[in-house]
């Protein structure tokens, strides 16, 4: 049987792709950053997942407004780099799981989450910093991918607690797959950040730092936060942390949280890493 | 009428509602094209007429030949759209971010290092 081992939480900041793709993780504004990522790096490769599920939000990159699914998932063999705009990022392209990647469209439907299929996907920062985050600079990643793509730049997103309902959904479809995938799910962007108006570069570091443990302990009450509660706490952009819902949902209740790392600024956001060990 | 939304009353916070996007859908329609290295080449060739292919007001148009990245919130544009006007310049996001909070660039920068920004009065 198929079975979820781990869910990871992780901030997706273009620029942390960027420090890695111009070998300036050593750099005193990075160090701090890279440092914490290295047990997470260490983790992931003893744990050593064969496949990953990235609950990611795309960034103006595949998705336009003229068609806004909420909740969208990769079912391609592969997925391209997308180009944001000033050239693809220089990683390998994305290799994927579509086997059980339609399986988990089988079973969401039928679970009553009416997901977007996505057979051609091009993915942006959103899924690819994560990779390098935990993976570095590998000629291929060592893991194949599900890209779950979740909109929270058009409103209305989806709640807080749909997003942790999905997780549980998600949960519930492994657990019914006949395969022996060993899964991790990632729950990526935020912490908190806002990066656009008169507001631009509001962090909370304090809110940031609650939310692992809230997330452990009492996911519940982070479920019970409207979009805007995550606006004025987390910041515009930091509204991405409702995708470590859908994460933290797939887990067992009590899976542990095995480790985690904060550092802020990683340019204009509070960069969190949290994993939680769910073998 | 637009309905009333409880994020209103959130500073220098600019909310992709339907409002919103209507009013910002061709703006942000020229900024997605950007994602084509062609049409990146043919915007820098002749920016003014390279923005007139697109159903945009001439507000919207001047905010973009001005870089006036508050502007272009303001009258409908999204971040994550807008800023690749500003990557295609060579621009950060830090760069961007201060010139909406009207701020240099250092200070902006500083008070990212010393904690990040606090809500604004």
């Amino acid at each position: 049987m198929a079975e979820i081992i781990a869910g990871i939480g992780t901030s997706h900041v273009p620029a942390i792709g960027a420090a890695i793709d111009h070998g300036k993780t050593e750099d005193p504004y990075w160090k701090p950053l890279f440092d914490g990522y290295k047990p997470a790096r260490r983790w992931m490769a003893e744990a050593a997942p064969d496949v990953a599920i990235v609950v990611y939000n795309d960034h103006a990159s595949s998705f336009f407004l003229d068609r806004v699914p909420t909740f969208a998932i990769g079912v391609a063999d592969r997925f391209p780099i997308a180009d944001e705009g000033y050239g693809p990022r220089a990683v390998p392209a994305v290799e994927g799981a579509p086997e059980l990647a339609w399986h988990l469209v089988d079973a969401l439907v039928d679970d009553e989450f009416d997901m977007t299929i996505c057979q051609e996907l091009e993915v942006d920062h959103g899924l690819t910093v994560p990779l390098s985050i935990l993976y570095d600079q590998p000629v291929s990643w060592p893991v194949k991918v599900i890209p779950l793509a979740v909109n929270v730049i058009q409103y209305p997103t989806p709640t807080a607690r749909r997003c942790y309902k999905l997780g549980q959904a998600i949960r519930r479809a492994i657990a019914s797959y006949p395969g022996s995938e060993r899964i991790a799910i990632l729950g990526t962007g935020g912490m908190s950040h806002q990066l656009q108006g008169e507001r631009a570069g509001f962090i909370n570091q304090d809110f940031d730092r609650a939310f692992f443990q809230r997330l452990a302990d009492d996911p519940e009450s982070l479920t019970k936060l409207t979009r805007t509660d995550y606006v004025r706490n987390a910041g515009s952009e930091g509204i991405e942390l409702i995708l470590w819902l859908i994460m933290r949902g797939a887990l067992a209740d009590d899976a542990a949280l095995a480790y985690t790392h904060y550092h802020a600024p990683a340019s204009n956001t509070g960069a969190g890493l949290c994993i939680f060990d769910d073998r | 009428m637009p309905p009333r939304r409880d994020y209103h009353d959130i500073k220098g916070t600019y909310i992709l509602d339907g409002e919103h996007s209507r009013k910002g859908y061709d703006l942000n329609k020229f900024c997605m094209s950007l994602n084509q290295a062609r049409n990146r080449e043919a915007f820098s060739a002749d920016e003014a007429a390279y923005l007139d292919r697109f159903a945009i007001t001439t507000e919207q148009k001047q905010a973009v030949l001005d870089r006036d990245y508050l502007k272009l919130l303001q009258l409908g544009g999204n971040i994550y759209y807008t800023f690749k006007i500003a990557a295609h310049d060579g621009s950060t996001m830090q760069d961007v971010g201060a010139q909406m909070a009207g701020i240099s660039v250092e200070q902006f920068k500083q008070e990212l290092l010393d904690g990040g920004r606090r809500d604004i009065g």
